[in-house]
C-alpha cells in the first residue's frame, strides 16, 4: 500500500491538537462572519449570540445552520464575507431548480483548495511522475478547475481533457501514457464503454489512478471500473458550496472518506429534527468551513447521508472519516411510505452482469397508489432467443429488488443504449408524481 | 442435417421500433422472407428469416440492437389443407415438442419454421418421412 502522506503535520495531528485548532480557527470564522456578513450576524443576534460565546470547537452547536435555500435567497453574492475586490474566482452551481448558487474564492480560499486535493491525490497514490487527465467540466463546475489546480500543485502532469470529446480523450490517455483520471464515476464507466467499442482495452492504457467524485456510487460501481479501466479508484468527495473535490478523500485502505479536518469542520445531524447526532449514528453530513475567507458558511447542511468514523486508520492519518454515502436525502425518494434511493438500485443492477450499468426509476402514482418503475438495459450480449430465459431474468431482477429496496418494482428491460446517457452528473430519476 | 439461421432481435415495445429494423435491413438490400413477433408488455422478440443473415447481423448491430442467432428448421410441405397437420402429428408422437413456430406461403409451397425442443431428433424424424427440409441457399 502506498504511504506517502502530503501533510503530515495536519493528517496526523494528534486529536486534542487538532480540536484546539479547530476551535482557535471556529472563533476567528464567527468574528469575521459576524462583522462582513449581515446575513450571519442578524442569525446570531436572533440567537443572541456573540463571536466571543464560541470559544471552543464544542461552542459550535450554539450557531445557526445554512441551507442550499440561504445561498439562493442571498444570490448573488449576499453570503460574501469579503469585499469582491479581494474575490480572485467565481463558481456556480447548475442549479436544476431556481436561481444558481455562486461562491466566491479568495486567494487564500484556492490556495486551500489545491492544497487538499494534493492530500487526496497523494493518498490515492498519485505522485509527481504521474500524468493526470482531468475530465470533470471545466467551467462554472467546481470539479474541472479544482482538481486542475491540485494536479499541478502535486507537481503531476494535467491534462485538462474537460467532458466531451470522448474519442479524442481516449487517444490521448493512449498517446501520453496518462496514469491518472478525475472524473465522474459514470463517465469512467462511460470511457470504459466508449473504449470497448473501438475494440480496445485496459492493456491498450497505462492508467493506474482514478479519482471519482461528484455524484453518489456504490462498492460494486467501483469493482467494476476498476476491473474494466485496470486502475484502482478513490473516492473525493465535495461540494461548491463548501469548496468543491477534495473535502474529504479515500485513502489506499478504501474504507471512508477521511476529512480534511483542519479545514472542514463535521456533524451529522438528524435531518428532520436538526439534532446533533453522536458519532457512529448514520444521519445529514453538515459542514462548517473553519478557514474559507471568500464565502465561509456555519453548518452547512449537504443532503448527504452518511455515518462519520472514529479512530486512527491504518493508513496512519488521524482525520476522521464518513462511510460510503448512500444518497442525498435529496434524491432520496418515497414511494409508498418507504425510503428508496438510486444508488440502492443501482448496487442490485451492477451485481447482474446480464444488464448494463445504467437505469431509469420512473415514479408515477396510478389509481391513488405510488408506482415504481425500474428501467434497465440488456447487454447485448445477454439476449437470446428463448422467451422464457428472458422473463426469468426480469424476474429474477425484480425478486433481488424487492429483498433490497424492501417494496416491488416494476422492471422494464430496455434496448442496449437507449438510456440517456450523461457525461456528467446522471439524470436518474423521472417522478411524474410531482406533475400528477 | 439441414437448419437455417433465424435472427432474433430484442425490442421495446414502442411505436416504431419494427420499421425500424425493416428500414435498416431494406437500405442494405436485404430482404425479409418471414418473421415472428413474440410479446411481453414491455419487450418482444422479433425472429426473422431474411436473405443475408451474416450482413444483417452485421447491419442491426451498428444501429445498437442486441441481435442473436438461432437455429431452425425451415420444412417446405404443400399449400394443401392437412399437410401441416401430419406433419406435426408426426413430431408430437416422438415426444419432439415446438417452442414456437411461423410459417409464410411461396406460391405453391408453404414454409413452416420450426424451433423444435430438441433439433436433432426433430431432423431426425422429419428426415425419415423424406419431409422436405430448406437450407439457407434454398430461400
Ligand atoms: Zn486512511
Amino acid at each position: 500500500m502506498n504511504n506517502e502522506i502530503w501533510n503530515r503535520n495536519k493528517e496526523c495531528m494528534s486529536r486534542d491538537e487538532l480540536r484546539d485548532l479547530q476551535g482557535k480557527r471556529l472563533h476567528k470564522l464567527v468574528d469575521l462572519v459576524y462583522h462582513n456578513t449581515p446575513f450571519y450576524r442578524h442569525k446570531m443576534q436572533e440567537l443572541d449570540l456573540l463571536p466571543a460565546d464560541i470559544r471552543t470547537i464544542d461552542d459550535i452547536v450554539k450557531l445557526p445552520f445554512t441551507t442550499k435555500a440561504d445561498l439562493r435567497d442571498n444570490y448573488p453574492v449576499g453570503l460574501l464575507a469579503t469585499p469582491m475586490s479581494e474575490i480572485v474566482r467565481i463558481h456556480a452551481s447548475s442549479g436544476t431548480t431556481g436561481s444558481p448558487t455562486i461562491v466566491g474564492y479568495t486567494s487564500r480560499d484556492l490556495e486551500i483548495w489545491k492544497e487538499i486535493i494534493a492530500r487526496a491525490l497523494t493518498a490515492y497514490g498519485v505522485t509527481r511522475g504521474d500524468i493526470v487527465s482531468v475530465g470533470y467540466g471545466y467551467g462554472l463546475f467546481t470539479g474541472g478547475l479544482g482538481a486542475h489546480y491540485g494536479v499541478e500543485h502535486l507537481g503531476a502532469t494535467v491534462l485538462p481533457t474537460s467532458t466531451g470529446n470522448t474519442e479524442k480523450h481516449i487517444r490521448l490517455l493512449r498517446d501520453l501514457g496518462v496514469t491518472g483520471l478525475a472524473c465522474t464515476p459514470s463517465y469512467a464507466l462511460y470511457l470504459a464503454e466508449a473504449l470497448h467499442k473501438q475494440g480496445l482495452s485496459a492493456d491498450d492504457l497505462k492508467l493506474r489512478i482514478g479519482a471519482f467524485g461528484a455524484e453518489p456510487w456504490t462498492e460494486n460501481m467501483r469493482h467494476e471500473i476498476e476491473e474494466r479501466l485496470g486502475i484502482q479508484a478513490y473516492n473525493i468527495y465535495g461540494l461548491s458550496e463548501i469548496m468543491g473535490p477534495g473535502v474529504a478523500y479515500e485513502c489506499g485502505c478504501k474504507d471512508g472518506s477521511h476529512i480534511a479536518e483542519d479545514h472542514f469542520y463535521p456533524e451529522i445531524i438528524n435531518p428532520e429534527t436538526g439534532e446533533v447526532l453522536p458519532v457512529g449514528q448514520e444521519g445529514e453530513l453538515v459542514l462548517t468551513t473553519l478557514t474559507k475567507t471568500g464565502m465561509p458558511l456555519l453548518r452547512y447542511r449537504t443532503k448527504d447521508l452518511t455515518t462519520l468514523m472514529p479512530g486512527t486508520c491504518a493508513c496512519g492519518r488521524t482525520s476522521i472519516r464518513f462511510t460510503r454515502i448512500l444518497g442525498r436525502s435529496d434524491d432520496m425518494l418515497i414511494v409508498r411510505g418507504i425510503n428508496v434511493f438510486p444508488s440502492q438500485v443501482e448496487s442490485v443492477i451492477l451485481e447482474m452482469p446480464e444488464f448494463a450499468p445504467r437505469y431509469m426509476l420512473v415514479v408515477d402514482r396510478k389509481n391513488n397508489l405510488d408506482t415504481l418503475e425500474v428501467q434497465v438495459e440488456l447487454r447485448p450480449d445477454s439476449f437470446s432467443d428463448d422467451m422464457g430465459g428472458m422473463l426469468d431474468l426480469r424476474r429474477k431482477l425484480g425478486e433481488r429488488l424487492k429483498s433490497v429496496l424492501s417494496i416491488s418494482a416494476e422492471v422494464k428491460l430496455v434496448e442496449p443504449n437507449s438510456l440517456p446517457r450523461s457525461e456528467g452528473k446522471s439524470t436518474r430519476v423521472i417522478d411524474k408524481r410531482v406533475l400528477a | 442435417m439441414e437448419t437455417i439461421k433465424q435472427l432474433s432481435v430484442f425490442l421495446e415495445n414502442k411505436g416504431g421500433r419494427i420499421n425500424d429494423v425493416a428500414k435498416a435491413l431494406g437500405e442494405h438490400g436485404i430482404n425479409m422472407h418471414a418473421f415472428s413477433m413474440a410479446e411481453t408488455t414491455d419487450f418482444g422478440i422479433l425472429r426473422l428469416i431474411v436473405s443475408d443473415v451474416e450482413q444483417a447481423v452485421g447491419v442491426l448491430r451498428a444501429e445498437n440492437f442486441a441481435v442473436v442467432l438461432t437455429d431452425v428448421v425451415c420444412i417446405s410441405c404443400p399449400n394443401v389443407a392437412g399437410a401441416l397437420s401430419a406433419i406435426l402429428e408426426r413430431l408430437a408422437e416422438h415426444q419432439v415438442f415446438i417452442e414456437y413456430m411461423y410459417a409464410f406461403a411461396q406460391g405453391e409451397k408453404a414454409h413452416i419454421v420450426i424451433r423444435p425442443s430438441n433439433l436433432e431428433e426433430c431432423l431426425k424424424w422429419l428426415e425419415e418421412d423424406d419431409c422436405d427440409i430448406l437450407a439457407d441457399r434454398q430461400l
